[in-house]
């Protein structure tokens, strides 16, 4: 089968192939075709396509595939173009889109949304929304540091000290931890916010600190999206970003809801508040912003010098890098189409990935697909299992102090009513057992297996029993001691001369 | 001073060295010491002992005691020398096995004694206390015995490792307990030949039925308990011929195996009680077929390619590289690593490898330092930082499962947590499961990459691509 790849609209520097992902699809067994200049804005030239493989064509050619890969979703005059069975593969927001998605299903051609792949972690090779979410966190970062007139890392100079900046990350999805990530490494201080707690150890894990909104609630995430919050909730948070914004310089905010305006997470006053010459990035202008006055798609600056970046276009500008994660994501997409790597594509709607993702199968609607459970769900269930198990019953004092008294109760009797010797030995082997646990309390772990053998080695004292019983005339007794000391000879010999070898190997590096 | 005496002041001397041994070796600056008082005291132990027999006018002992030592001693030291490091298990329960049935044999010639009126008893309860230590003897003895033999068989692969369910199994255990005592009294009161036959097969059996009701997986605490099982052993040969030497030493083996038991239950979120009494009643089925997805392949060149970009790189190795004989080449691949400035270090499971400490004795033998080998709990707050985990033929130890799945056989099992690390490379044969028969869900991860055949060719081609890489 052909596959086509048209232009992006104009302003859209990505593109939906790179040379390397057409190498990876012909290996695939299909075709591909590319319209004139297609990767130009990503700086990849139509030579390198052709030298990949591909047919550099007109956009008539690439449109008119039996599969079109684009980036973008089509406007509403280019729905037309693709021919009649033909499969479409973009991102297409079809939930905010019921208009384009109708024109779709008018025709008679199979269209997949990219950004609909379900979170599921066998889907995570398809999802574009991650790993452009990736590109646009680091981004965002870059952007601000650019505006940022000061040093992320603190320093001590000869020319005076120089303190870290401050960065709060309102939102720790894909975008917000690799801009905690990004942020980390360039050496700010980094703190971030998220109305679901369990992102608190991966906000750590990146080296950022978790604020949580104190407000009595916590979120679960079902599908791995965040979700709408309470009212108590939002005053709660409200509290803490007019806290935050006048504490640091850097605010990037990432809140998205899916199919919902973006939250409202910095009022006015919140930005007036922060010191002149802080910088916001809001990332979710495009969804009418996490932040008041920010404008899409443009850089202001505030009256009194804050400065507040409202690009949507963030992972556009890192056009190469973007380009190579959405192919490669397309390519992990057709393979999944393609079980049989031969070039024909087949829709298993079985599947929940590939039922997730079609919106319209030859002109029959298929938008919204039912909802998949993703295993973050389970998470929360397993943990209250889990619980009880881990959690011991602590051992109530009464009946411990009752045991251990019955314990030396016992061991008195015994030495009372016994006749000797046995008292002696009673007492012996009582002291011998305690000296035995405090004596190997503390023994290092990777000296396990060196003791055991030595205490092996030792418990081959009962040749001394044996010993003292071939000394004894009689033939039975005489015949059966040395066969014990045979074997309890094999025991020490061996066990001595085995942890003599394990121990010659123990060394401490240089 | 006449020679029991001196016996009896030497016997002093060496329990204090026998202390003094197990001391030294629970720390590496001391360890190579505490294998010296250990010889030392054993010395000590068998001087004064022979020198007793001597004494005593022995006849025809004299030569018989030199013969057995000088044999024993002579196939010991042949098979410490012999045994590839990966086959410690299953030589040291062999060797428990001897002192098992060492003290079997005692045990009966302390009957025989008795019974032939070769020793003599003041008037009182002391004849029958002294059966009855024969009794106990013999049957921690045997038990000791076949548990060995069974924990040998099993490790060397001769037995089939799982476990061995029989309908019932915790009750046969129990009334093999309570025949047992019913037969002490029986034998107190009334001592006769066939009843000592009788509980040594009884014990025979037990111990046989306890560790072959076990998995292979759950040998290395076996091994630890049947070490302490030997200690008690000696320890009731020493009430028996009122021998102080053989009860401390005893006494100290079988409590501190016993307190290493219990360490390693605690790191496996075990049931001590249940591995005593045989068996860990695994009742949970496997987790239905869930779907993983699909595993990802990695070249060698590619590990390599990783390895050289990534700043901190752990280790976790498992039973599979000591299968594999990989220590060395693993060594040498980290040599190579921490010479290019790469932070390598070792994580290493409670419960890898076949017996405790298995995975340290194996690295130690290639070289590996010691101070970068760390244990779970001081290298799993550290897998989110690191770049690169190399899984070197573990399976279970780093199943998330454990953490995640409460239907799994080894839910709540404390585990490795490679999967948060960035990339995680799995050595491994196949596809197949581990030794807990479960499925690993590590294997699907997104930052998981499956490098598959023998690991020891593996790292070897990785070393070879690492060395032709400049620095």
């Amino acid at each position: 089968m052909l596959i086509g790849v048209p232009r992006e609209p104009k302003g859209e520097t990505r593109v939906a192939a790179t040379p390397v992902t057409v190498k990876q699809l012909i290996a695939l067994g299909y075709d591909v075709v590319l319209e004139t200049g297609a990767g130009e804005a990503a700086s990849f030239a139509d030579e390198a396509y052709a030298g990949a493989g591909a047919r550099i064509g007109a956009a008539e050619q690439a449109w008119g595939a039996d599969v079109v890969l684009r980036l973008n979703g089509p406007s509403m005059p280019e729905t037309d173009l693709p021919k009649s069975g033909s499969v479409l593969v973009c991102m297409l927001a079809p939930a905010l889109n019921p208009e384009l998605v109708d024109a779709l299903t008018a025709r008679t051609i199979t269209v997949l949304a990219m950004d609909a792949v379900p979170r599921i972690s066998r889907a995570q090779s398809l999802d574009v929304l991650s790993s452009m979410a990736n590109i646009a966190g680091y981004r965002a970062v870059i952007e601000a540091a650019h505006h940022f007139g000061r040093f992320f890392t603190g320093q001590v100079t000869a020319a005076g000290k120089v303190p870290p900046a401050k960065v709060l990350v309102a939102g720790a999805g894909v975008a917000g931890l690799a801009a905690i990530a990004t942020a980390a490494s360039l050496g700010a201080v980094v703190r971030a916010t998220d109305p679901r707690p369990e992102v608190a150890d991966q906000v750590r894990s990146l080296g950022g600190t978790y604020l949580p909104v104190e407000a009595g609630e916590r979120m679960d995430s079902s599908d791995g999206y965040a979700k709408a919050t309470s009212e108590a909730y939002d005053a709660a948070a409200a509290r803490l970003y007019a806290e935050q914004s006048a504490d640091v310089d850097i605010v990037i905010t990432t809140a998205l809801i899916p199919g919902r305006p973006a939250p409202r997470l910095l009022t006015a006053a919140d930005v007036a508040a922060m010191r002149p010459g802080s910088v916001i990035v809001d990332m979710a202008t495009a969804q009418g912003g996490n932040v008041e006055g920010s404008v899409t798609g443009e850089v202001i600056t505030t009256g009194h010098g804050v400065t507040i970046i409202g690009y949507t276009d963030l992972a556009g500008r890192l056009a190469a890098q973007a380009s190579q994660l959405y192919g490669t994501n397309l390519v992990n997409l057709m393979k999944l189409l393609t079980p049989d790597r031969d070039g024909t594509l087949t829709l298993d709607l079985g599947d929940v990935v590939q039922r997730g993702i079609t919106v319209t199968r030859g002109g029959e609607k298929l938008w919204p697909p039912p909802p998949v459970q993703v295993s973050a769900a389970t998470a929360p269930a397993a943990a209250a299992i889990a619980q009880p198990v881990v959690t011991r019953r602590p051992f109530p004092v009464a009946a411990k102090l009752t045991l251990t008294g019955l314990g030396v109760a016992a061991l008195f009797a015994v030495n009372a009513f016994a006749p000797e010797p046995i008292p002696r030995h009673f007492t012996v082997l009582v002291l011998a057992v305690v000296i035995g646990y405090y004596v190997i309390g503390k023994v290092h772990h990777a000296l396990h297996t060196p003791l055991m053998s030595v205490t092996n080695a030792i418990s081959g004292v009962i040749l001394v029993g044996a010993m003292f019983q071939i000394g004894v005339h009689d033939v039975v007794v005489r015949t059966l001691a040395t066969v014990a000391v045979l074997l309890a000879s094999i025991n020490v010999f061996g066990g001595f001369a085995v942890t003599r070898r394990m121990l010659a190997m123990f060394q401490k590096g240089t | 001073m006449t020679a029991s005496s001196i016996a009896f002041a030497a016997g002093l001397v060496a329990s204090l060295l026998f202390i003094l041994s197990l001391a030294g070796l629970s720390k590496h600056e001391t360890a190579k010491q505490g294998w010296t008082y250990g010889v030392a005291g054993m010395v000590v132990a068998l001087a004064a002992t022979a020198g007793l027999v001597v004494d005593g006018d022995p006849g025809i002992g004299l030569p018989l005691l030199i013969a057995g030592v000088v044999a024993g001693g002579a196939i010991g030291l042949w098979r410490a020398r012999a045994v590839a490091m990966t086959g410690m298990p299953e030589l040291i329960a062999l060797l428990h096995s001897f002192v098992g049935l060492a003290a079997v044999l005692v045990g009966w010639n302390g009957y025989r004694e008795a019974a032939r009126g070769l020793i003599s008893f003041p008037p009182g309860s002391l004849e029958r206390i002294h059966h009855g230590e024969v009794f106990v003897g013999v049957f921690i003895g045997a038990v000791t015995f076949t548990g060995s033999i069974v924990a040998f068989l099993k490790l060397s692969a001769r037995m089939k490792s799982a476990p061995l369910v029989l309908p019932g199994k915790n009750a046969l255990n129990l009334g093999a307990l309570v025949l047992f005592g019913a037969l002490t009294v029986w034998f107190v009161i009334s001592p006769s030949l066939w009843l000592l036959v009788a509980v040594t097969a009884l014990a025979f059996v037990l111990g046989w039925h306890l560790v072959a009701s076990i998995g292979g997986g759950d040998m290395p605490v076996v091994v630890s308990m049947l070490n302490s099982y030997s200690g008690w052993a000696a320890a009731a040969s020493g009430f028996l011929l009122d021998q102080d030497v053989l009860i401390v030493t005893g006494a100290l083996v079988g409590s501190s195996g016993a307190y290493l038991s219990y360490v390693m239950c605690r790191a496996m979120n075990r049931s001590f009680l249940s591995v005593i009494a045989g068996g860990f009643g695994i009742e949970a089925g496997p987790a239905a077929d869930a779907d993983y997805g699909e595993h990802r392949e990695i070249l060698a060149e590619d590990v390599a390619e990783l390895l050289t970009s990534a700043a901190s790189v752990v280790i976790t190795p498992g039973y599979g590289m000591a299968v594999a004989q990989a220590q060395y080449p693993v060594a040498e691949l980290t040599r190579l690593l921490r010479d290019r400035g790469v932070e390598v270090r070792f994580g290493i499971h409670p419960v890898a490898g076949r017996l405790p400490g298995h995975m340290n004795v194996l690295l130690a033998e290639a070289k590996v330092p010691y101070d970068i080998v760390l244990e779970m709990d001081e290298i799993n707050d550290d897998f989110p930082g690191t770049d690169v985990v190399l899984v070197i033929g573990a399976n279970d130890t780093v199943n998330p499962a454990a953490d995640e799945d409460p239907g799994s056989p080894i839910a709540g099992m404390p585990v490795l947590t490679v999967w948060k690390a960035r990339d995680v490379i799995v050595f491994k044969r196949s596809m197949a499961a581990g030794y807990a028969g479960v499925q690993n869900p590590l294997f699907f991860r997104d930052n998981s990459h499956m490098l598959f055949g023998d690991a020891k060719d593996r790292v070897e081609e990785i070393v070879r691509a690492l060395s032709r890489v400049p620095v």
